[in-house]
């Protein structure tokens, strides 16, 4: 595959993820939701529910979790675990925040999707 | 094989409550033991008789109170035949056979077949519409014949069945007669006056009762057409109930040779005259005794469990306590009344506040307790009753209650807190109090549902609820609190009404500004709490709160619906369901340009284009709105349809142009954010075809102008409207729907359809506010006008303007997809 030369992949400004919101990035691997916490830190999370592949980056973001819009599952930012009784997990993507920018690790972006 | 051919089969005629119970109990304490069969004329599962009358008045449905469903006899490895009558028991061979001519062999054999109603034989007793009032089919002809508007009841007996069939069949809408054969209601446990008491309480639910009714025919051809009475009264009728009394189901037991008397009789320890055979319920007669409540059935339940596994457990029956269901309606009663040598009575009247007791006494014991009106003391002289409490010393105030003996306040929790560990709390399932206080402190249990989950009390008539919840208190303190409100959501202890209260009276006006002031429990709240928050706030503040999108849900921040596969869809507005060539060409204009694949006509008369990517939501909906089209917002808790039929404009049976008043109030509702969300229809006369009687709002034209109805709902649950007044033009139509849907915005809950706000908050609440308050009325009416100042801007257009494009475009595409795409 086209493996990028850096580590890291500047996919644009912090600033342009709402607070508590998300955005997604298309990568070779599949979808990327990245989300932002009322707190202002950064997570990323392929965007696929674990339960029935619901995109993650379209759910309600509370705290450092995310509430699926499909069937209501409340997923990790930290780990991609779903919370509680439910059971799953989606794969993180290395996320770094340098002056501004959101930068995630290349290698992360080329696996394909879970 | 071998595991089978050792474990013994026990067969059980009957699936009632009864054995329900021994069952649970059997495999409770051996999972293993018995290889079981049931068989069942009723055609279904084991369900909670007594919850028969909620399920009567639409107060609870079917699912609702059964109490083992078809998994619980796969989880048991219980063969269950539903619909099979035992027509005969072998006791040669050791067989039972159905009707269906199914034999199955039993080790030991449990007969359950509880009891059947009396029919009295009068003339026209066969007629199609006569009914008992037993099972599940019966209360199933009841509502049927409820269903027709207009239609008639009588009701044969005055007991605590025949009322409460009453009560039920008129919630359902009927016109209902009690006849009763003696001079007052229930005279067993009441005397005259309290009996008109009770009378007078039924009759304020315009129900008609007539005492001294002797039936002499039930007339009809086919069918029933009414009942006439000795005297020669006439009553017409379209369905008759008969709710005389029971009679214990004993017939297979006869022909099988067992002892029979009244019932299958037993000995203490349930075995009938053959020693492999049990019987157990109504159907069995146990110290010359036969019962018809199922506090002693359950006894009787676990001693027959015990048995079947070796034990010598023996039944023996005592006094029994029982309530009329009929809420609003308080009577309860304990023990016998039965005149007889030696017996005293103590009574207390108090006409002004509509409340009577009766104690009846034999040396200075209490035999039977009648309480009307106030009941809380109930389970007290139940108690003392059971035990045989000497009452000599506090007979001079033993009719006051528990409040005024011994010092002791007339504070209930004083009350409950001073009833011994053995007080029976639940006499439905025999729970006393130390059992409850028990399990509460073994599992750490917190709330009623807990409490039921876990003992059973209060969970099959529900009428000690109020007792539970106390000894729920006592047990944990402050830890709980019996009027406690269900909370938001685990971000915070405050439910929604008291939120609401809040926003208003603190004048919070943004989000994290309530979270801060009212001690919200996490950062940001939660999927749950935030979109009501939004709500509230969009609905108290309207022109001054900025909405939050981050805190609705994605189909009402992007504006369209997501589908399972996170593409989307798109409902453009058919203002009462009209549409035109131009609306239609752009409709599959942009079906061609966007590769839609699916174009579906919705059941809210309009277009639903799905299987859009969201990519394309923005390109669809500038056409769209190029040909005039807005959003129909079939994703908002909020302003949905107004269905209409085509009235005047073209039906031969019109009486007023419903497909433009139904244009009108769409065009006035549009935008409008609620609770949850609000549909409409207009039909153009009774026939009703907008099918307007199951909408939250439904307007039916009549010729002297328009019916207002409303709390219908026609999904998850179904409910028909409630006319809830008369307006004579349009403008009045639009001003009281107008006035009720802010009524609905400001009261009710988020989620909560308008079917449920009123059942909480009460029709007659509402009526005041919206159709007899005419200031009222205007006022709810022009907060609304207001507050659409604001919410009427589409969506589709603004978002095409630019506003929250983010939510539109990937933040970065790093350029090549993923194959399975
Ligand atoms: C499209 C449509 C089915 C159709 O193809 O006809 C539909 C589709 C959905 N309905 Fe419906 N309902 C549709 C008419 C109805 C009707 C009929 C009616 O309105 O006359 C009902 C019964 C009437 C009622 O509401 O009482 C109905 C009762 C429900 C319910 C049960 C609501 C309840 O409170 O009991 C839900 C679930 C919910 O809202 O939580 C639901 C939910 C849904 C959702 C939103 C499910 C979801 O959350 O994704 C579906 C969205 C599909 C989509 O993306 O378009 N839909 N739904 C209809 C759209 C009508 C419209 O033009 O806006
Ligand atoms: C409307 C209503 C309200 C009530 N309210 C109260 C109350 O508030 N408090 C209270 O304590 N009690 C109340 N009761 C009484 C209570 O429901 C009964 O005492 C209890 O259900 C009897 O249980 P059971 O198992 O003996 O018989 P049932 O529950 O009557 O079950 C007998 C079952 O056996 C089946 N059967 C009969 N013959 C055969 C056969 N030959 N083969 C196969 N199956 C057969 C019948 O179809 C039936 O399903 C009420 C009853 C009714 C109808
Ligand atoms: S009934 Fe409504 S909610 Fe259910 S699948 Fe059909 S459209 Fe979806
Ligand atoms: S797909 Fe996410 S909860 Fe079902």
């Amino acid at each position: 595959m086209n493996a990028s030369v850096k580590d890291w992949v500047d996919i644009g400004a912090a600033e342009a993820i709402p607070l508590r919101g998300a955005r997604v990035v298309k990568a070779p691997g599949g979808d990327i939701a990245v989300f932002k916490a009322a707190d202002g830190s950064v997570f990323a999370l392929r965007d696929r529910c674990p339960h029935k592949g619901g995109p993650l980056s379209q759910g309600i973001v509370h705290g450092h979790g995310v509430t699926c819009p499909l069937h209501n599952w409340v997923i990790s930012l930290e780990t991609g675990e779903a919370q509680g009784a439910d059971k799953g997990c989606t794969p993180k993507i290395p996320v770094r925040l340098e002056n501004g920018r959101v930068l995630l690790l290349a290698t992360a972006l080329m696996e394909a999707g879970a | 094989m071998n595991t089978a051919m050792s474990k013994q089969r026990l067969v059980v005629i009957g699936n009632g409550m009864a054995p329900g119970r021994a069952l649970e109990k059997l495999l409770e304490a051996a999972p293993d033991a018995f290889d079981i069969t049931i068989f069942n004329a009723e055609p279904r599962v084991n369900y909670d008789r007594i919850m028969l009358s909620p399920v009567l008045s639409g107060e609870k449905k079917y699912e609702e109170i059964v109490i083992h469903g078809d998994g619980w006899y796969i989880k048991h490895g219980v063969m269950l035949y539903k619909g099979h009558k035992v027509t005969k028991i072998d006791r040669e061979a050791r067989t039972v056979t159905s009707e269906h001519g199914v034999v199955v062999p039993y080790d030991k054999l449990i007969i359950a077949t509880g009891s059947s109603p009396v029919i009295i034989p009068v003339p026209g007793h066969k007629l199609a519409g006569v009914l008992s009032y037993r099972d599940l089919d019966d209360v199933h002809a009841m509502m049927l014949a409820a269903a027709k508007p207009g239609s008639r009841a009588v009701v044969i007996g005055g007991g605590l069945l025949g009322l409460e069939a009453a009560v039920g069949l008129k919630m359902q809408g009927m016109d209902v007669t009690v006849l009763h054969l003696m001079p007052h209601l229930m005279e067993r446990q009441l005397d005259s006056a309290a009996g008109y008491l009770l009378q007078r309480a039924i009759e304020e639910r315009g129900i008609r009762v007539h005492c001294k009714a002797n039936t002499h025919e039930i007339t009809g051809t086919s069918r029933v057409e009414g009942v006439r009475l000795d005297d020669g009264t006439f009553y017409p009728a379209d369905i008759v109930v008969m709710a005389v009394g029971i009679r214990p189901s004993a017939g297979i037991a006869k022909d099988a040779g067992l002892t029979t008397n009244r019932g299958i009789v037993v000995t203490p320890d349930m075995r009938t005259s053959d020693p492999d055979i049990y019987a157990l319920g109504e159907c069995a007669e146990a110290s010359g005794q036969v019962f018809g409540l199922v506090a002693p059935l359950y006894e009787m339940a676990g001693v027959v469990a015990q048995n079947l596994l070796g034990g010598q457990a023996e039944f023996h029956p005592s006094a029994t306590a029982t309530k009329l269901k009929v809420t609003g309606c308080d009577l309860y009663s304990a023990g016998d009344f039965a005149e007889g040598e030696g017996r005293e009575e103590i009574v207390l009247r108090d006409p002004m506040r509509g409340v009577y007791k009766r104690l009846v006494l034999k040396d200075n014991r209490i035999l039977g307790a009648v309480l009307y009106g106030e009941v809380a003391d109930g389970p007290w002289f139940f108690d003392m009753l059971k035990r045989s409490v000497d009452i000599s010393e506090m007979r001079e105030t033993l009719i006051f209650g528990q409040g005024y003996q011994g010092g002791a306040s007339a504070d209930p929790m004083a009350a409950v807190a001073a009833l011994p560990d053995e007080a029976e709390i639940c006499g439905c399932n025999g729970v006393c109090k130390g059992k409850i206080v028990s399990t509460i402190t073994d599992l750490g249990l917190k709330n009623l549902d807990e409490v039921r989950a876990h003992t059973k009390a209060s969970a099959s008539c529900g009428s000690c609820t109020g007792l539970v919840e106390q000894v729920i208190k006592l047990t944990l303190g402050d830890a709980y609190n019996p009027a406690a409100v269900q909370p938001m959501c685990t971000c915070t202890d405050l439910g929604h009404d008291d939120v609401r209260r809040l926003i208003r009276a603190k004048e919070l006006k943004s989000i994290p500004q309530l979270m801060q002031e009212l001690g919200w429990k996490t950062s940001c709240g939660c999927a749950k709490c935030r979109p009501a928050l939004n709500y509230y706030m969009v609905c108290d503040w309207p022109g001054e709160y900025e909405d939050d999108g981050q805190s609705r849900f994605i189909n009402e921040r992007v504006h369209a619906n997501i589908q399972k596969d996170g593409t989307y869809s798109v409902v453009p507005r058919m203002w009462g369901g009209l549409t035109s060539a131009k609306e239609l060409r752009a409709i599959a204009d942009v079906a061609d340009k966007f590769n839609i694949p699916t174009v579906k006509v919705t059941g809210g008369q309009r277009i639903d284009l799905l299987g859009v990517k969201k990519e394309d939501l923005l390109g669809v909906w500038a056409d769209l709105n190029k040909a005039g089209m807005i959003s129909g917002a079939a994703y908002s808790k909020g302003l949905r349809t107004v269905k209409t039929c085509v009235g005047t404009d073209w039906c031969r049976f019109g009486t007023q142009d419903s497909t433009g008043l139904g244009v009108k109030l769409e065009k006035f509702l549009w935008g409008s954010w609620s609770p949850a969300k609000l549909k409409l229809a207009v039909s153009g006369c009774p026939r009703n075809c907008a099918e307007a009687t199951c909408k939250d709002i439904g307007v039916i034209c009549v010729d002297s102008g328009y019916d207002i109805h409303f709390a219908g709902a026609a999904g998850l649950d179904i409910h028909g409207t409630q006319l809830l007044g008369h307006a004579d033009t349009e403008d009045e139509t639009i001003e009281i729907v107008g006035a009720l849907t802010q009524l609905y915005r400001e009261q009710g809950r988020y989620l909560e359809r308008i079917y449920k706000w009123a059942k909480r908050v009460g029709t007659e609440s509402i009526r005041a506010s919206v159709i007899d308050d005419r200031e009222k009325r205007r006022a709810l009416y022009e907060r609304f006008v207001y507050s659409q100042k604001f919410a009427q801007i589409d969506p589709w257009a603004e978002r095409v303007a630019g506003k929250d494009a983010h939510e539109f475009a990937p933040m970065a595409d790093l350029g090549f997809q993923h194959a399975a795409e």
